[in-house]
């Protein structure tokens, strides 16, 4: 087998933000470090983000500080989150967006001339560090420039699909050039998973063809464990037409700058679906509403600005209801309600994502909009303090890790979730290789076995185009282990899993290694399949709603599932197994922090 | 199996793996694939600089029929010889009679228009055909750009400019004057005095709006909160420039219609309509 | 709405490919990635492209359809008549890997010879403080995509291969004049964006500008700024004497 070598201390797989702040601080401590990423340099999903980077700096509000970032960050989890992981998350965060002033970015400004911090659902104070809406581009460009600035070698358009082990841990990974189909490997005693999320398994999503939950799957293959993989996050709110941008987001900002939420019968939905939790907060009446833009002091909150599942729920059930638009999604409508040029100057990126790609002008029409798979909560279960996963030698930062936000992220607490943990990954990544001697082995029959592997499609005749199965494993995750969820389409949805499963298992694919596509999905396809199984047995297990995880069947929260997490962990026939974990115990100088400001 | 290969390199690995030969362009033959008239606009900007050239230069060795009381057109202003006709500006010197007034003078809005930064997309492509449209291969075999002599000297475009700034005030100067009568009275006002008052306003547009002009206002500060007066009015040429096109060719326009019409005054074909 | 289009799709390789006509599916609110996407999952499995966000926002998708360089994502069907033929080839200035898919490492390669950001040290609180009208300028580029459709309408590079050494071609001049203008950095990059990045090259033709999706005013606001800056710098005799003299500060 004709394989090409390489040699060094960390290697990062995925070069998202999480993976440049990883490889930045790995190669800063000292180590050889490799960047190995599917797509070309900066075209990760991290430019996709729009609103910010949440992080208490304190420019506009001096009374906020990292206790009060941590307090609704472990609210909007439920609770759920590793106490540990949100506490570190809240008080780095200021940190890490200030070095990247000294990298280059160029953030929006105060009138002091410091970064200018904006508000975004669940922040009690405004504190997302921004530019315009599209801060994910400036964070992705100013990581990519410093990256190479420091010389650090990145491996653009190549595939990881098998970390190697031996005894003591990571000793590698293996993979293939997109280009020429050549095979790749690096010895390396640590690797840093930054691989992002899952949503190319949903038929409806906001992710781009990346997300096929690569680090995930080879994570629980390395022995490595799972957690929260129920929790999905569906954004309310994403384009549902023309089918060629379904998902496609459409930022929270429309809410909050007027736009409400109709059905086909033009009724103004969102107050028939006001649970009782936030019935106190939430405006009565459509006048009450209309007039908190202006007073936000005596008047409660439109029901539009509920938290995202909420919202998400409400316009399913309406499309189900068969009040739906022509589309299948619900009116999102902001033309009635505020003049062209106010629209036009507040929601520039939103008009443009309209008018390009769907021929719709918001200023006089409504928008179609309906939920799409937007995040993961769930994924590599790490150490809070070094990223470190159950297996020496491997770390995970970024989306592909989990507990960070418990049961439901909050808008902005990616990015900066991103840098925290990329840079401590990077840092105990680099650590981790320096103390460990001497040189790690790849083993040939790994090696071969990898290798065979990833040419088995190749080797099969007339069997099943990978796109069909592709096709058919997000119909199943869409219609059956989607927003709202019930015993037995998820049972079903196992059954159908395991049925594809075979499906993968034979395959073909036409053409020859170079560039090939149809290859690249064949082999992507195990991954989305384990990671859709993942999330089926832990969503079927969780038996109440919560967050990003709801229940037809066990429609209120419970009190014993609060101090629960479920854990994924491999099984030797390839298949998961789910067990439950105790939360860890929050330590009663950060349990104060939510009786002082509740 | 391989060697290992360098690393800390920095290379950015465009994922071709070793051992490949290097890669060459996808081959397709034509020249461009393009199916909408993109000769169009070349076409169209080769015909009219061609007769506005044509017209300049005929005018501009007529030496006659320049100035009708109390209009000098454009071509000939400043008229710096003894032989000029009319008194708008001192008489410096005499030269040889062949050579026309205008000849000593043209060379600098000509020089100014000739490095500006529009005119020269606008010939570059429609005269030298490099490109002569976007995505449409050029036929030249070397192309080596603004990088040496003569091309080189287009970086002179901000003197050309300063001198340019002479000339309209030279030329609202004649603006001004037009507005006395025959006599050299104040109080006249005709067509051809707002033809001239035109013209002058289309040029100091033109000239302040130049990327030059942007430049020097205040394109060169890094700092802009540190000098408001200077943001500001680099706010306002800013907001020319984005029009510098429009104003180039109205400007063009403008001074060649000027021409004409104190052309048509001089040789008595028409009479200027009168206000006052 | 459906109805079948045609499609001429450039497949091949370095070594030499052509045209092949397709006849394909068109469904109401596409665009042209859709319908390379259908291509693949229906008759050519292993037909080659580049994309990730299908948003216009990651400008992976780039290609040439009917001859002008595009983002496959944000050029929809409906701009074609429904019995026009529809052609995509590669992007011309760059070799082709295979179909649509072209080695862009050029572009990777001048953005790491560009001398790093350096900025100023911070102030005494640990801030920078930089006011939002300093920040705008290079704000506009920094917009920028990296899909290099201007690398690939540059005439420059796109008709002279030979230019390619001593061009870094419009991507990466507004990269230059991004630094340039940043309020933080202070290295002076005037000489190496003459001398060593081909500035000069640049005629202003302004076709950079035309194809940018993000719509920066790559020439009006980058290149030509960082032409006169060069100019300042290089070609201004009152400057040179005023250095000379000391008066000036070398800015």
């Amino acid at each position: 087998m004709e394989l090409e070598r390489h040699e060094y201390d960390v290697v990062v797989v995925g070069a998202g933000g999480a993976g440049l702040r990883a490889a930045i601080e790995a190669h800063e401590s000292g180590a050889r470090v490799a960047v190995v990423c599917k797509s070309l340099l900066g075209k990760a999903h991290t430019v996709m983000a729009e609103g910010g980077i949440a992080a208490a700096m304190a420019n506009l509000y001096p009374e906020d500080n990292w206790r009060v970032h941590f307090r609704d960050t472990m609210r909007g989890g439920t609770m759920l989150n590793p106490w540990r992981m949100a506490q570190l998350h809240a008080q780095e965060a200021p940190d890490r967006v200030r070095e990247l002033e000294d990298w280059g970015a160029l953030f929006d400004r105060t009138a002091d001339g410091l970064i200018s911090q904006r508000d975004f659902g669940g922040h009690r104070f405004a504190r997302l560090a921004h530019v315009g809406d599209r801060t994910g581009l400036e964070l992705i460009r100013t990581l990519q420039q410093r990256t190479v600035a420091l010389g650090i070698d990145v491996y653009m358009e190549c595939t990881v699909t098998r970390l190697l082990t031996d005894d003591a841990g990571i000793t590698g990974a293996f993979g293939y050039w997109r280009e020429s189909g050549r095979f790749i490997a690096w010895e390396a005693p640590s690797v840093v998973l930054a691989t992002g999320g899952i949503g190319k398994s949903y038929k409806v999503t906001s992710n781009s063809w990346e997300y096929t939950g690569d680090g995930h799957s080879l994570a629980l293959q390395a022995g490595a464990t799972l957690v929260n993989m129920e929790f999905v996050q569906f954004h309310p709110t994403g384009m549902v037409w023309p089918p060629s941008v379904r998902g496609i987001l459409v930022t929270e900002s429309v809410r909050g700058d007027g736009g409400i939420l109709k059905n086909s019968a033009g009724n103004r939905f969102m107050f028939d679906y006001i649970p009782d939790f936030f019935r106190k907060e939430t405006a009565e009446s459509e006048a009450e509403a209309d007039r908190w833009y202006d007073d936000k002091k005596n008047n409660r909150r439109p029901p539009e600005l509920l938290p995202r599942d909420e919202v998400a729920r409400a316009i399913n059930s309406e499309v189900k209801a068969g009040r739906g638009t022509p589309h299948g999604g619900v009116f999102l409508d902001i033309a009635s309600r505020r003049s062209p040029e106010y629209i036009r100057k507040r929601l520039p990126s939103m008009y443009h994502q309209f008018k390009e790609l769907a021929e719709v002008d918001i200023t006089s029409e409504p928008m179609e909009v309906g939920p799409t798979c937007h995040y993961v909560m769930g994924g590599v279960e790490v150490d809070p303090d070094n990223a470190a996963a159950r297996v020496p030698g491997l770390f995970a930062a970024g989306e592909v890790a989990g507990g960070m936000h418990g049961s439901n992220r909050l808008g902005g607490n990616s990015l900066s979730d991103l840098l925290v943990f990329g840079r401590r990954a990077g840092l105990a990544a680099a650590e981790h290789a320096l103390k460990r001697m001497g040189r790690v082995e790849l083993a040939d029959d790994a090696l071969a076995d990898a290798g065979r592997a990833a040419l088995a499609p190749f080797e099969r005749e007339g069997g099943e185009n990978p796109y069909t199965v592709q096709h058919d494993l997000q119909q199943t995750m869409h219609d059956l282990v989607g927003i709202i969820r019930t015993a037995p389409e998820m049972e079903q949805a196992l059954a159908r899993i395991a049925a594809l499963k075979e499906r993968v298992a034979n395959l073909s694919v036409e053409g020859h290694r170079q560039y090939n596509p149809g290859w690249h999905l064949a082999l992507d396809l195990p991954h989305m399949l384990i990671v859709s199984e993942c999330i089926a047995r832990a969503a079927l297990e969780r038996q109440e709603s919560r967050g990003g995880h709801t229940r037809d069947d066990f429609p209120a929260s419970d009190a014993e599932w609060a101090k629960t997490n479920l854990i994924c962990t491999p099984t030797g026939d390839g298949g998961v197994a789910v067990r439950h974990q105790p939360l860890p115990q929050m330590p009663p100088e950060l349990a104060e922090i939510f009786e002082e400001t509740a | 199996m391989t060697a290992t290969a360098p690393r800390g390199t920095g290379a950015v690995s465009p994922g071709h793996g070793n051992g490949m030969p290097a890669p060459r362009r996808a081959t397709i033959a034509e020249r461009t694939l393009r199916t909408d008239r993109w000769w169009l606009q070349p076409l169209v900007t080769v015909v009219v600089l061609v007769l506005f050239i044509a017209y300049s230069t005929f005018r501009a060795f007529q030496n006659a029929h320049y100035f009708a009381e109390p209009y000098i057109s454009p071509f000939y202003s400043p008229c710096l010889t003894t032989a000029c006709e009319g008194d708008t500006f001192p008489e410096l010197f005499t030269g040889p009679s062949w050579i026309s007034p205008a000849i000593y003078i043209l060379v600098v809005p000509l020089g100014f228009r000739l490095t500006c930064y529009y005119y020269r997309k606008a010939y570059y492509r429609s005269f030298w055909l490099s490109p002569p449209a976007c995505a449409v291969g050029e036929p030249h075999r070397r192309y080596t750009g603004e990088t040496r002599l003569p091309l080189l000297g287009q970086n002179v475009h901000r003197y050309a400019f300063y001198a340019g700034l002479v000339f309209n005030v030279i030329l609202s100067y004649d603006a001004v004057l037009s507005f006395r009568d025959e006599t050299g009275a104040w109080g006249h006002m005709g067509l051809g005095t707002l033809v001239l008052l035109a013209n002058a306003a289309l040029l100091w547009l033109y000239s302040l709006s130049c990327h030059s002009c942007r430049h020097i206002v205040g394109g060169r500060l890094n700092s802009f909160s540190r000098h408001p007066l200077r943001y500001k009015f680099w706010m306002v040429v800013s907001r020319l420039n984005a029009n510098h096109m429009k104003f180039a060719w109205i400007s063009l326009f403008g001074v060649a219609f000027a021409d004409f019409y104190v052309l048509l005054l001089a040789t008595g074909t028409i009479n200027d309509l009168r206000f006052f | 709405m459906t109805y079948d289009a045609t499609f001429r799709v450039w497949r091949g390789d370095a070594s030499g490919g052509e045209l092949q006509p397709f006849t394909v599916a068109v469904n109401e609110g596409e665009v042209v990635l859709d319908v390379i996407h259908r291509l693949q999952a229906t008759q050519a499995g292993d037909l080659a492209v580049r994309w990730n966000c299908k948003a216009g926002k990651c400008g992976s998708c780039s290609a040439e359809i009917n001859g002008r360089p595009r983002l496959m994502c944000l050029t929809r069907m409906s701009t074609f008549g429904e019995g026009e033929t529809v052609t995509v080839t590669p992007l011309r200035t760059f070799p082709v890997i295979r179909d649509l898919v072209t080695d862009v490492s050029y572009n990777y390669e001048k953005a790491a010879q560009i001398p790093a950001f350096t900025p100023r040290p911070r102030e005494k609180d640990g801030s920078h403080r930089m006011q939002q009208v300093d920040v705008e300028r290079p704000q506009e580029f920094r917009k920028c995509i990296e899909c290099f459709l201007c690398q690939d309408t540059c005439h420059v590079i796109r008709d002279h291969e030979e230019n390619k050494a001593a061009f870094a071609g419009p991507r990466f001049l507004i990269r230059l004049a991004e630094l340039d203008m940043h309020p933080l950095d202070v290295v002076d990059r005037r000489n190496a964006a003459q001398e060593e990045f081909g500035l000069g090259y640049c005629n202003i033709t302004k076709c950079c500008s035309e194809v940018c999706p993000e719509g920066i005013h790559l020439t009006d606001n980058g290149i030509i700024p960082l032409k006169e800056r060069v100019v300042d710098r290089k070609y201004d005799p009152l400057t040179w004497l005023g250095s000379k003299i000391g008066r000036r500060r070398s800015d």
